[in-house]
Protein backbone atom coordinates (compact mmCIF):
# COMPACT_ATOMS: atom_id res chain seq x y z
CA UNK A 1 0.00 0.00 0.00
CA UNK A 2 0.97 3.28 -0.91
CA UNK A 3 1.18 5.75 1.78
CA UNK A 4 0.19 9.38 1.04
CA UNK A 5 0.82 12.46 3.74
CA UNK A 6 -2.07 13.91 4.58
CA UNK A 7 -2.06 17.51 2.54
CA UNK A 8 -5.01 18.51 4.70
CA UNK A 9 -3.30 18.58 8.19
CA UNK A 10 -0.27 20.01 5.70
CA UNK A 11 -2.58 23.00 4.90
CA UNK A 12 -3.77 23.79 8.19
CA UNK A 13 0.01 23.87 9.67
CA UNK A 14 1.60 25.92 6.19
CA UNK A 15 -1.52 28.66 7.41
CA UNK A 16 -0.19 28.31 11.20
CA UNK A 17 3.07 29.02 10.68
CA UNK A 18 2.25 32.14 8.26
CA UNK A 19 -0.02 33.28 11.10
CA UNK A 20 2.60 32.38 14.07
CA UNK A 21 5.32 34.65 11.77
CA UNK A 22 3.71 36.74 9.38
CA UNK A 23 6.84 38.98 8.76
CA UNK A 24 9.50 36.19 8.65
CA UNK A 25 7.33 33.15 6.12
CA UNK A 26 7.71 34.61 2.58
CA UNK A 27 5.54 31.58 1.31
CA UNK A 28 4.31 28.42 2.67
CA UNK A 29 2.69 26.47 -0.05
CA UNK A 30 1.62 22.66 -0.27
CA UNK A 31 3.25 22.03 -3.65
CA UNK A 32 2.96 18.12 -4.67
CA UNK A 33 1.53 16.73 -1.41
CA UNK A 34 4.85 18.18 0.29
CA UNK A 35 5.01 21.68 2.38
CA UNK A 36 7.32 24.22 1.15
CA UNK A 37 8.30 27.16 3.69
CA UNK A 38 10.49 29.90 2.51
CA UNK A 39 11.37 31.76 5.25
CA UNK A 40 14.16 34.74 6.08
CA UNK A 41 17.41 34.05 6.56
CA UNK A 42 17.54 36.28 9.90
CA UNK A 43 14.59 34.23 11.71
CA UNK A 44 15.57 30.52 10.90
CA UNK A 45 16.12 30.09 14.59
CA UNK A 46 13.04 30.68 15.64
CA UNK A 47 10.94 29.35 12.59
CA UNK A 48 13.13 25.94 13.51
CA UNK A 49 12.36 26.27 17.03
CA UNK A 50 8.75 26.59 16.75
CA UNK A 51 8.48 23.78 14.74
CA UNK A 52 9.85 21.52 16.99
CA UNK A 53 8.28 22.39 20.04
CA UNK A 54 4.63 23.61 19.01
CA UNK A 55 2.38 20.55 19.68
CA UNK A 56 0.45 20.38 16.20
CA UNK A 57 4.12 20.39 14.31
CA UNK A 58 6.62 18.62 16.86
CA UNK A 59 9.27 18.36 13.82
CA UNK A 60 11.81 17.18 16.38
CA UNK A 61 14.13 15.33 13.66
CA UNK A 62 16.43 17.20 11.57
CA UNK A 63 16.69 15.03 8.27
CA UNK A 64 19.03 16.82 6.39
CA UNK A 65 20.08 20.02 5.64
CA UNK A 66 22.07 21.25 2.59
CA UNK A 67 22.63 23.90 -0.22
CA UNK A 68 21.43 24.65 -3.75
CA UNK A 69 23.77 26.79 -6.12
CA UNK A 70 21.49 28.79 -8.66
CA UNK A 71 24.11 30.95 -10.61
CA UNK A 72 22.32 32.95 -12.75
CA UNK A 73 20.36 34.24 -9.76
CA UNK A 74 21.30 37.89 -9.32
CA UNK A 75 21.35 38.11 -5.88
CA UNK A 76 21.45 35.22 -3.15
CA UNK A 77 22.43 32.67 -5.40
CA UNK A 78 22.44 29.97 -2.69
CA UNK A 79 19.58 28.42 -0.81
CA UNK A 80 19.96 26.53 2.07
CA UNK A 81 17.32 23.60 2.30
CA UNK A 82 16.21 22.23 6.00
CA UNK A 83 13.93 18.67 5.59
CA UNK A 84 12.07 18.28 8.85
CA UNK A 85 10.57 14.61 10.16
CA UNK A 86 7.88 14.69 12.72
CA UNK A 87 7.42 11.52 13.99
CA UNK A 88 4.52 12.15 16.47
CA UNK A 89 2.19 13.42 13.56
CA UNK A 90 4.30 11.09 10.32
CA UNK A 91 4.87 14.19 8.54
CA UNK A 92 7.61 16.10 6.82
CA UNK A 93 8.45 19.71 5.70
CA UNK A 94 10.88 21.51 3.80
CA UNK A 95 12.14 24.79 5.15
CA UNK A 96 14.06 26.69 2.52
CA UNK A 97 16.11 30.17 3.04
CA UNK A 98 18.25 32.09 -0.03
CA UNK A 99 21.62 33.31 1.16
CA UNK A 100 24.74 34.86 -1.13
CA UNK A 101 28.55 33.65 -0.42
CA UNK A 102 28.91 36.69 1.85
CA UNK A 103 26.14 36.63 4.16
CA UNK A 104 26.07 34.11 7.01
CA UNK A 105 23.15 32.39 7.89
CA UNK A 106 22.50 32.01 11.69
CA UNK A 107 23.92 28.23 12.80
CA UNK A 108 21.06 26.05 13.93
CA UNK A 109 23.15 24.42 16.07
CA UNK A 110 21.50 25.29 19.25
CA UNK A 111 18.35 23.99 18.13
CA UNK A 112 19.34 20.76 16.59
CA UNK A 113 22.84 19.83 17.59
CA UNK A 114 22.96 17.37 14.57
CA UNK A 115 23.33 20.19 12.55
CA UNK A 116 26.90 20.50 13.19
CA UNK A 117 28.52 18.45 10.39
CA UNK A 118 25.14 19.14 7.79
CA UNK A 119 26.53 22.66 8.24
CA UNK A 120 30.02 22.28 7.68
CA UNK A 121 29.63 20.23 4.86
CA UNK A 122 27.11 23.35 3.28
CA UNK A 123 30.03 25.01 4.05
CA UNK A 124 32.63 22.94 2.60
CA UNK A 125 30.84 21.86 -0.17
CA UNK A 126 28.77 25.30 -1.48
CA UNK A 127 30.96 28.10 0.78
CA UNK A 128 27.97 28.96 2.48
CA UNK A 129 29.22 30.86 6.10
CA UNK A 130 26.97 30.22 9.09
CA UNK A 131 27.36 32.27 11.40
CA UNK A 132 27.90 31.34 15.60
CA UNK A 133 29.00 27.78 14.44
CA UNK A 134 31.42 26.35 16.59
CA UNK A 135 33.41 24.55 14.66
CA UNK A 136 33.09 25.64 10.91
CA UNK A 137 35.81 23.26 9.36
CA UNK A 138 35.98 21.98 5.93
CA UNK A 139 34.19 17.91 6.35
CA UNK A 140 34.50 16.52 3.20
CA UNK A 141 37.82 17.37 1.23
CA UNK A 142 41.15 16.93 1.47
CA UNK A 143 43.17 18.58 3.67
CA UNK A 144 44.38 22.06 2.48
CA UNK A 145 41.53 22.37 -0.73
CA UNK A 146 40.79 25.27 -2.16
CA UNK A 147 36.95 26.04 -3.81
CA UNK A 148 33.49 24.43 -2.91
CA UNK A 149 33.38 21.61 -5.57
CA UNK A 150 29.29 21.58 -5.51
CA UNK A 151 29.26 25.23 -6.72
CA UNK A 152 28.44 25.24 -10.37
CA UNK A 153 31.30 27.22 -11.65
CA UNK A 154 33.57 24.71 -9.95
CA UNK A 155 35.65 22.31 -12.34
CA UNK A 156 34.91 18.88 -12.69
CA UNK A 157 38.13 17.81 -12.33
CA UNK A 158 39.43 20.73 -9.48
CA UNK A 159 42.75 22.57 -10.14
CA UNK A 160 45.21 20.15 -8.68
CA UNK A 161 45.54 16.41 -8.65
CA UNK A 162 48.14 14.25 -6.68
CA UNK A 163 51.20 11.82 -7.07
CA UNK A 164 54.15 10.43 -4.94
CA UNK A 165 57.26 12.08 -5.73
CA UNK A 166 60.71 9.96 -5.45
CA UNK A 167 63.14 12.70 -4.69
CA UNK A 168 60.85 14.21 -1.87
CA UNK A 169 59.72 11.42 -0.38
CA UNK A 170 56.34 12.26 -0.13
CA UNK A 171 52.31 12.80 -1.95
CA UNK A 172 52.90 16.06 -3.65
CA UNK A 173 50.10 18.37 -5.04
CA UNK A 174 50.45 19.54 -8.82
CA UNK A 175 48.34 21.09 -11.38
CA UNK A 176 45.50 18.91 -13.00
CA UNK A 177 46.97 17.44 -16.60
CA UNK A 178 44.71 15.05 -17.61
CA UNK A 179 46.21 12.20 -19.91
CA UNK A 180 42.96 11.84 -22.05
CA UNK A 181 40.52 14.34 -23.45
CA UNK A 182 37.19 14.50 -21.91
CA UNK A 183 34.85 11.62 -23.47
CA UNK A 184 31.66 13.01 -24.61
CA UNK A 185 29.14 10.15 -25.23
CA UNK A 186 26.33 10.14 -28.03
CA UNK A 187 23.36 9.04 -25.57
CA UNK A 188 21.03 9.86 -28.47
CA UNK A 189 18.83 6.58 -29.11
CA UNK A 190 18.18 5.80 -32.44
CA UNK A 191 14.26 6.31 -31.67
CA UNK A 192 14.28 9.40 -29.96
CA UNK A 193 17.51 11.47 -31.02
CA UNK A 194 17.04 10.72 -34.83
CA UNK A 195 16.20 13.75 -37.05
CA UNK A 196 14.05 14.02 -39.79
CA UNK A 197 11.89 11.21 -41.36
CA UNK A 198 12.54 7.35 -40.52
CA UNK A 199 13.07 5.06 -43.39
CA UNK A 200 9.88 4.23 -44.28
CA UNK A 201 8.01 6.01 -42.04
CA UNK A 202 6.90 8.43 -45.31
CA UNK A 203 4.57 5.33 -46.26
CA UNK A 204 2.23 6.03 -43.31
CA UNK A 205 2.27 9.66 -44.12
CA UNK A 206 1.24 8.66 -47.69
CA UNK A 207 -1.42 5.85 -46.75
CA UNK A 208 -2.76 8.21 -44.31
CA UNK A 209 -3.27 10.73 -46.84
CA UNK A 210 -5.27 8.32 -49.49
CA UNK A 211 -7.38 7.20 -46.90
CA UNK A 212 -8.69 10.52 -45.59
CA UNK A 213 -8.46 11.93 -49.37
CA UNK B 1 62.58 -43.42 6.42
CA UNK B 2 61.36 -40.40 4.85
CA UNK B 3 57.77 -39.07 4.96
CA UNK B 4 55.35 -40.86 3.20
CA UNK B 5 52.58 -38.96 1.51
CA UNK B 6 49.01 -40.59 0.92
CA UNK B 7 47.53 -37.97 -1.05
CA UNK B 8 48.57 -35.39 -3.56
CA UNK B 9 49.27 -32.35 -2.12
CA UNK B 10 46.94 -29.06 -3.12
CA UNK B 11 48.98 -27.64 -6.39
CA UNK B 12 47.71 -24.19 -7.19
CA UNK B 13 50.55 -23.84 -10.00
CA UNK B 14 52.46 -25.66 -12.11
CA UNK B 15 55.56 -24.24 -10.79
CA UNK B 16 54.68 -25.00 -7.28
CA UNK B 17 53.53 -28.83 -8.32
CA UNK B 18 56.89 -29.51 -9.78
CA UNK B 19 58.52 -28.39 -6.47
CA UNK B 20 56.22 -30.66 -4.41
CA UNK B 21 56.68 -33.07 -6.69
CA UNK B 22 60.90 -33.23 -6.58
CA UNK B 23 60.62 -32.83 -2.81
CA UNK B 24 58.56 -35.61 -2.07
CA UNK B 25 60.68 -37.63 -4.47
CA UNK B 26 64.22 -36.83 -2.88
CA UNK B 27 62.45 -37.66 0.85
CA UNK B 28 61.11 -41.09 -0.07
CA UNK B 29 64.21 -42.02 -2.12
CA UNK B 30 67.23 -40.64 0.24
CA UNK B 31 65.85 -39.17 2.74
CA UNK B 32 66.73 -35.47 2.52
CA UNK B 33 65.88 -33.32 -0.58
CA UNK B 34 68.06 -31.17 -2.89
CA UNK B 35 66.87 -27.54 -4.04
CA UNK B 36 67.29 -23.87 -5.15
CA UNK B 37 67.02 -21.68 -2.13
CA UNK B 38 65.78 -19.34 -4.76
CA UNK B 39 62.81 -21.89 -5.28
CA UNK B 40 62.24 -22.63 -1.36
CA UNK B 41 62.50 -18.67 -0.38
CA UNK B 42 59.74 -18.35 -3.64
CA UNK B 43 57.93 -20.89 -2.28
CA UNK B 44 58.16 -20.00 1.59
CA UNK B 45 57.49 -16.11 0.15
CA UNK B 46 54.43 -17.23 -1.79
CA UNK B 47 52.58 -19.81 0.74
CA UNK B 48 52.15 -16.99 3.23
CA UNK B 49 51.24 -13.32 1.38
CA UNK B 50 49.16 -11.71 4.36
CA UNK B 51 47.36 -8.95 2.78
CA UNK B 52 47.50 -5.28 4.45
CA UNK B 53 43.68 -5.08 4.79
CA UNK B 54 42.92 -1.81 2.95
CA UNK B 55 39.68 -1.63 1.59
CA UNK B 56 38.47 1.67 0.75
CA UNK B 57 35.23 1.67 -1.06
CA UNK B 58 32.67 -1.85 -2.60
CA UNK B 59 35.79 -3.79 -3.78
CA UNK B 60 36.54 -4.51 -0.21
CA UNK B 61 32.73 -6.45 0.02
CA UNK B 62 34.81 -9.11 -2.76
CA UNK B 63 38.01 -8.94 -1.02
CA UNK B 64 35.85 -9.81 2.00
CA UNK B 65 33.92 -12.23 0.00
CA UNK B 66 37.04 -13.93 -1.02
CA UNK B 67 38.52 -14.24 2.39
CA UNK B 68 34.97 -15.61 3.68
CA UNK B 69 34.57 -19.17 3.99
CA UNK B 70 33.40 -19.69 0.14
CA UNK B 71 36.35 -18.94 -1.65
CA UNK B 72 38.30 -18.99 2.05
CA UNK B 73 41.97 -17.29 1.06
CA UNK B 74 43.30 -19.03 3.89
CA UNK B 75 43.92 -21.93 2.18
CA UNK B 76 46.36 -20.22 -0.01
CA UNK B 77 48.27 -18.98 3.30
CA UNK B 78 46.68 -15.43 3.07
CA UNK B 79 45.78 -14.24 6.07
CA UNK B 80 44.70 -10.20 6.61
CA UNK B 81 46.37 -8.33 9.11
CA UNK B 82 45.47 -5.32 10.74
CA UNK B 83 48.84 -3.85 10.57
CA UNK B 84 51.36 -2.75 8.12
CA UNK B 85 54.14 -3.84 10.08
CA UNK B 86 53.13 -7.96 9.53
CA UNK B 87 52.15 -7.31 6.18
CA UNK B 88 53.67 -8.39 3.37
CA UNK B 89 51.08 -7.48 0.15
CA UNK B 90 48.95 -5.19 0.39
CA UNK B 91 45.19 -4.90 -1.62
CA UNK B 92 44.42 -1.53 -2.49
CA UNK B 93 40.47 -2.39 -2.72
CA UNK B 94 38.48 0.81 -4.34
CA UNK B 95 38.83 3.90 -4.61
CA UNK B 96 41.90 6.20 -3.53
CA UNK B 97 40.88 9.69 -2.93
CA UNK B 98 43.29 12.77 -2.70
CA UNK B 99 42.62 12.38 1.03
CA UNK B 100 44.01 9.07 1.64
CA UNK B 101 46.66 9.05 -0.76
CA UNK B 102 49.51 10.13 2.02
CA UNK B 103 47.64 7.82 4.62
CA UNK B 104 48.23 4.96 1.95
CA UNK B 105 51.59 5.84 0.95
CA UNK B 106 52.43 6.32 5.27
CA UNK B 107 50.87 2.32 5.30
CA UNK B 108 53.12 1.32 2.52
CA UNK B 109 56.31 2.72 3.72
CA UNK B 110 55.50 1.17 7.26
CA UNK B 111 55.82 -2.48 5.70
CA UNK B 112 58.45 -5.03 5.74
CA UNK B 113 60.50 -6.02 2.92
CA UNK B 114 59.81 -7.85 0.91
CA UNK B 115 56.57 -6.25 -0.31
CA UNK B 116 54.12 -6.29 -2.80
CA UNK B 117 50.71 -4.53 -4.38
CA UNK B 118 47.76 -6.09 -5.65
CA UNK B 119 45.53 -3.06 -7.21
CA UNK B 120 42.00 -4.15 -6.72
CA UNK B 121 38.90 -2.71 -9.15
CA UNK B 122 38.91 -0.16 -11.77
CA UNK B 123 39.18 2.79 -9.49
CA UNK B 124 42.30 2.01 -8.17
CA UNK B 125 43.92 0.55 -11.31
CA UNK B 126 42.94 4.18 -13.12
CA UNK B 127 40.78 5.96 -11.33
CA UNK B 128 37.55 4.44 -12.99
CA UNK B 129 34.53 5.74 -12.99
CA UNK B 130 35.89 8.29 -11.20
CA UNK B 131 38.93 9.33 -13.15
CA UNK B 132 37.41 13.18 -13.65
CA UNK B 133 36.58 14.03 -10.55
CA UNK B 134 38.41 16.16 -8.57
CA UNK B 135 38.98 14.50 -5.19
CA UNK B 136 40.13 11.13 -6.75
CA UNK B 137 43.44 9.93 -7.59
CA UNK B 138 43.87 8.83 -11.08
CA UNK B 139 45.16 5.02 -10.07
CA UNK B 140 46.78 3.73 -7.09
CA UNK B 141 49.91 3.56 -9.37
CA UNK B 142 50.52 7.07 -8.70
CA UNK B 143 51.19 7.26 -5.12
CA UNK B 144 52.66 3.18 -4.52
CA UNK B 145 54.51 0.59 -7.13
CA UNK B 146 51.89 -1.63 -8.05
CA UNK B 147 52.46 -5.76 -8.91
CA UNK B 148 49.17 -6.88 -10.59
CA UNK B 149 46.27 -5.08 -11.12
CA UNK B 150 42.86 -6.88 -11.10
CA UNK B 151 40.40 -5.66 -13.57
CA UNK B 152 36.92 -4.97 -13.02
CA UNK B 153 33.98 -2.82 -11.02
CA UNK B 154 34.23 -4.61 -9.04
CA UNK B 155 36.09 -7.43 -9.42
CA UNK B 156 34.60 -10.89 -8.21
CA UNK B 157 36.25 -12.40 -5.32
CA UNK B 158 37.06 -15.42 -7.96
CA UNK B 159 38.69 -12.39 -9.66
CA UNK B 160 40.81 -11.35 -6.34
CA UNK B 161 41.56 -15.26 -5.65
CA UNK B 162 42.83 -15.38 -9.75
CA UNK B 163 44.75 -12.31 -8.80
CA UNK B 164 46.01 -13.55 -5.71
CA UNK B 165 47.43 -16.71 -7.43
CA UNK B 166 48.60 -14.70 -10.31
CA UNK B 167 51.21 -12.59 -7.56
CA UNK B 168 51.17 -16.48 -5.84
CA UNK B 169 53.46 -17.12 -9.16
CA UNK B 170 55.04 -13.89 -10.29
CA UNK B 171 57.08 -14.45 -6.42
CA UNK B 172 58.00 -17.62 -7.48
CA UNK B 173 59.41 -17.21 -10.65
CA UNK B 174 60.97 -13.96 -10.46
CA UNK B 175 61.30 -13.84 -6.76
CA UNK B 176 64.79 -13.37 -5.76
CA UNK B 177 66.21 -12.50 -2.17
CA UNK B 178 66.95 -9.56 -2.56
CA UNK B 179 64.28 -7.64 -4.32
Amino acid sequence: MVWHPDVGALGDLAEAITTAFPDDVVRAEVVRDELNVDVQAASIRRILSWLRDEPSALFQELMDLCGVDYPDRPQARFDVVYHLLSVKHNQRVRVRLATDEDTPVPSVTGVFPTAGWFEREAWDMYGVLFAEHDDLRRLLTDYGFEGHPLRKDFPLTGYVEVRYDEEQKRVVYEPVQLQQDWRTFDFLSPWEGAQGVLPGDEKADDAAASKSG
Amino acid sequence: MGVTQTSAPATPTQASANLFEDVNAGLEDKGFFVTKLNDLVGWARSSSMWPMTFGLACCAIEMMHAAASRYDMDRFGVVFRPSPRQSDVMIVAGTLCNKMAPALRKVYDQMAEPRYVISMGSCANGGGYYHYSYSVVRGCDRVIPVDLYVPGCPPTAEALVYGVLQLQKKIRTSGTIDR
